[in-house]
C-alpha cells in the first residue's frame, strides 16, 4: 500500500487544507528515508488523526494540582493544543505575545518532516519574550494531551533578548492513543542564558514528534536537557545552531525505554561560528523489547575555527530483546577543531552486580542502584538544583 | 554444633573459552564456631574460586560436594541470603562503582542485612554517626563515605573500605581474599585489627593469604595448605612459619 494512500495521510492532509504542500508527496516517513530509518511511522497509518477537542477544565486543573512541581514563577498550561488562560501565570517582567498566523517552516529546520508537519497544522503555543537584562527565574510549561484518534500540534516560540536569563521546564503528559507534534523555536540574543528541560512523559500508546530549534548569539547558552520516557514511539529532535562567538549548547538527554516502546533523541549541532562550545551526552537504558535511537550530528562550518565539541552517548540494556541504534555523525570544514566522541552499548557490570548483592542487597535493587548510578552523572549536568532534583525524582526506583 | 562451616567434596568448575576448567576438586574444610582458619597456597591452587563460590558467584559452576553453614545448604542460596545468614567477603580487587555514593551504598548494605535478620533499619542520621566512628577507627578520612564506592581509592583505601563494609555488616563468617595484598604495614595492622576486634565466640574467619606477615597479626587457630583444587595438609599456626622458610615443596610432595 503507499503510504500516502493511508488513513493518517488522507485526515492530515485533509486537515492542513491549503498547506497540505508543507507535508510533502510522499506520506509519513518510512525506513527508506534515511532520518526516519531507526524510527519508521508507519504504525501511525492506520489512523484518521483528527484535531483533539478541548478538555474540561477543571478535570485539567485536577491533574495538574496532582504533579509535583518544584518552585516556580510561572506557569503556563495547554489542555489538548488548547492554551488554558485560567490556569496559568507569568511573572511581570514576561508576555505572552499575539501568536501570529506565520506557517513557515524556519530555515533551521527545513526538510524535517516533523517541523513540516506543524507548520501544516500548526496551533499557537506559548510565545514567550524575556526582556533584555531580566531573569525571568523559572517557568513551568504543562501539555496535557487526552483523547484516541487525536492530534495537536503545538508551535512555541521562545525569545530572550541580550543578557536576559530564564529556566524553563516542559513537561508533557497524557493518557491515550493520541499523536502530539510540538515544536519550539528559540532564539537567544547576546549574552543570554537558556536552560531548557524537557520531560516527555506522554502515554505509553502515544506517538510524538517534537522538534527544537535554537539559534544561539554571541556568548549565549542554550542549555537543553530532555528526560524521554514516555510515548509508543516518540522523537525528540534538536537543531542548534551557535550563531555568534564563544556561545554554548548542550543537547543532553536520559532516555528510558520499556515494553514495546520506542524512544528517539536525534539532535544537530551546528558551529556556524568560531569559538563556540558543544556539550552532547545521551544515556539510554533499555528493558524489556524496549527500542532507543541516538542520531546525533555535529556540523562545524569552515568559519567556525576553535569549535570545542563533545559528544557521548552510552546505553544500557537491561534485557536480551532491547535494542538500540546509535548513529554519530561528525562534518568538519574547519582546520582548527576540537570535537571528540564516543558511543558505549552494553549489559549491567555482573562484576558490580555480585559485589552489591555479596553485601545483602536484593539484586532487583542492586540492578535499580546501578541503573541510577548510570544516569546521575548526567542529571547532574543540569545546573539548576530544583530541576535536577525533580528529575532524580523521576527516573525509576528513586530513593 | 561446633561445625560452623562445613565442606565436603566441593567441586566446582568455571567457563574457560567455551571448555570447562575443574578447579576445586573434591575439596573438604571444617572451620568450628569461634575459630579463625587461614588458608596458603600458591598461585593458581583454587583459593580465590574457594571464596566466590562459598559467597555465591554465578560465573563458578558447582560440579560436586556441599558447603554448609550455620546448618544451611549455602549452595541454594543467592548472594545477598548468604550475606543476610553473615557470609562476608573481603575481595582481592574490590570493584569501582562510579556513581554509587559510598555512604548510600553502606547504609542501603547494613540496612538490607539488618531487614533480612529481622532488625530494625537505620535511619539516616543514626546510620552516618555508626560509620563515623568506624572510619575514625579504621584510620579513614570521613571524605571517603562522600565519594563514590571505590573510585579513585588507593588500594589501601579500597582494602580499608572492605573493612569498614565487614565492620558494619557484621558477619559470623568473614572471608578475606587476599586482603594484605599491596598493604603497607601500618595499613596491615589496621586491616588486621578490623577483623581481631570481630573475634569472638560467634565469629569464624577463613583467611586466604601468600604470606605469613598477615598471619602475624591475625593468629590462626588452623593454617591449611590448598593445592590443585584441595586441602593438601592442615595444622597449628605453625604451618605458616613453616611455610614461610621452606615453601610448598614439602607439602606438594607428600601429597603426590
Amino acid at each position: 500500500m503507499s503510504e500516502n494512500n493511508a488513513a493518517a495521510w488522507q485526515a492530515l492532509t485533509g486537515r492542513a487544507g491549503e498547506r497540505a504542500a508543507l507535508l510533502g508527496t510522499e506520506g509519513l516517513p518510512t525506513r527508506r528515508v534515511e532520518a526516519w530509518h531507526y524510527t519508521p511511522l508507519q504504525s501511525l497509518n492506520g489512523v484518521a488523526w483528527q484535531a483533539a477537542p478541548a478538555l474540561d477544565e477543571a478535570a485539567v486543573k485536577q491533574r495538574v494540582d496532582a504533579l509535583n512541581l518544584p518552585a516556580h514563577d510561572g506557569l503556563l498550561v495547554f489542555a489538548n493544543g488548547r492554551f488554558c488562560k485560567s490556569l496559568s501565570h507569568l511573572p511581570a517582567c514576561m508576555d505572552v505575545q499575539e501568536y501570529g498566523d506565520g506557517a513557515a517552516v524556519p530555515a533551521l529546520l527545513a526538510g524535517r518532516f516533523s517541523a513540516g508537519l506543524n507548520a501544516a497544522l500548526r496551533q499557537p503555543g506559548a510565545r514567550l519574550h524575556v526582556p533584555a537584562k531580566t531573569d525571568a527565574g523559572l517557568i513551568v510549561m504543562i501539555s496535557l494531551t487526552e483523547g484516541e484518534g487525536v492530534s495537536t500540534h503545538l508551535h512555541h516560540s521562545i525569545t530572550l533578548e541580550e543578557d536576559a536569563r530564564l529556566s524553563l521546564l516542559d513537561i508533557q503528559l497524557g493518557e491515550g492513543q493520541y499523536l502530539t507534534n510540538p515544536q519550539m523555536d528559540v532564539h537567544c540574543a547576546d549574552r543570554a542564558h537558556f536552560s531548557h528541560i524537557t520531560h516527555q512523559a506522554e502515554s505509553r500508546e502515544a506517538a510524538r514528534l517534537g522538534i527544537i530549534s535554537a539559534r544561539i548569539g554571541e556568548r549565549s547558552n542554550y542549555d537543553s536537557f530532555t528526560l524521554n520516557q514516555g510515548g509508543g514511539v516518540a522523537r525528540q529532535e534538536v537543531v542548534s545552531q551557535l550563531s555568534g562567538p564563544f556561545s554554548n549548547t548542550n543537547v543532553n538527554a536520559i532516555q528510558l525505554v520499556d515494553g514495546n516502546r520506542l524512544n528517539d533523541l536525534s539532535s544537530m549541532i551546528h558551529h556556524a561560528s568560531p569559538d563556540c562550545t558543544s556539550r552532547q551526552t545521551v544515556r539510554t537504558v533499555l528493558s524489556e523489547n524496549g527500542q532507543g535511537v541516538f542520531q546525533g550530528k555535529i556540523l562545524v562550518d569552515q568559519i567556525a575555527q576553535k569549535t570545542d565539541g563533545y559528544q557521548m552517548n552510552q546505553a544500557l540494556l537491561l534485557s536480551e530483546k532491547a535494542q538500540m541504534n546509535s548513529k554519530p555523525e561528525l562534518e568538519i570544514y574547519a582546520d582548527d577543531v576540537k570535537c571528540s566522541h564516543g558511543a558505549t552499548v552494553g549489559a549491567l557490570d555482573e562484576d558490580q552486580l555480585f559485589y552489591l548483592r555479596s553485601r545483602g542487597v536484593l539484586e532487583e535493587q542492586a540492578r535499580d542502584m546501578l541503573v541510577q548510578a548510570f544516569l546521575l552523572e548526567t542529571v547532574e549536568l543540569v545546573e539548576h538544583e530544583s530541576l535536577r532534583d525533580y528529575l532524580l525524582k523521576a527516573l525509576p526506583g528513586h530513593v | 554444633m561446633s561445625d560452623f562451616l562445613k565442606i565436603e567434596g566441593l567441586k566446582a568448575q568455571i567457563d574457560a573459552d567455551g571448555t570447562p576448567k575443574e578447579i576445586l576438586k573434591g575439596l573438604d574444610l571444617t572451620i568450628p564456631k569461634g575459630e579463625v582458619h587461614a588458608i596458603m597456597g600458591p598461585n593458581g591452587s583454587g583459593k580465590s574460586t574457594l571464596s566466590y563460590v562459598l559467597a555465591g558467584r554465578e560465573d563458578y559452576e558447582v560440579t560436586g560436594g556441599s558447603a554448609h553453614f550455620k546448618g544451611q545448604d549455602l549452595l541454594e542460596l543467592e548472594p545477598e541470603e548468604r550475606a543476610a545468614l553473615g557470609v562476608f567477603l573481603a575481595f582481592q580487587s574490590p570493584v569501582e562503582l562510579p556513581g554509587v555514593n559510598n555512604a548510600n551504598f553502606l547504609r542501603t548494605a547494613v540496612n538490607a542485612v539488618r531487614k533480612a535478620r529481622g532488625e530494625e533499619e537505620l535511619d539516616a542520621v543514626s546510620f552516618l554517626k555508626l560509620a563515623r566512628e568506624e572510619t575514625s577507627r579504621l584510620s579513614m578520612s570521613g571524605e571517603m563515605l562522600k565519594r563514590a564506592v571505590n573510585v579513585g581509592f588507593s588500594g589501601g583505601e579500597k582494602k580499608r573500605n572492605e573493612v569498614l563494609q565487614m565492620r558494619l555488616l557484621k558477619p559470623s563468617l568473614a572471608i578475606l581474599d587476599e586482603t594484605d595484598s599491596g598493604l603497607d604495614i601500618d595499613a596491615l595492622r589496621i586491616v588486621a585489627d578490623g577483623v581481631n576486634s570481630l573475634r569472638g565466640p560467634d565469629f569464624s574467619s577463613l583467611v586466604i593469604t601468600h604470606h605469613q606477615r598477615l598471619l602475624d597479626y591475625i593468629v590462626p587457630d588452623r593454617v591449611h595448605v590448598m593445592a590443585h583444587g584441595r586441602i593438601i595438609h592442615s595444622g597449628g599456626p605453625e604451618v605458616a612459619s613453616l611455610l614461610e622458610k621452606q615453601g610448598y615443596k614439602q607439602f606438594l610432595e607428600a601429597a603426590a
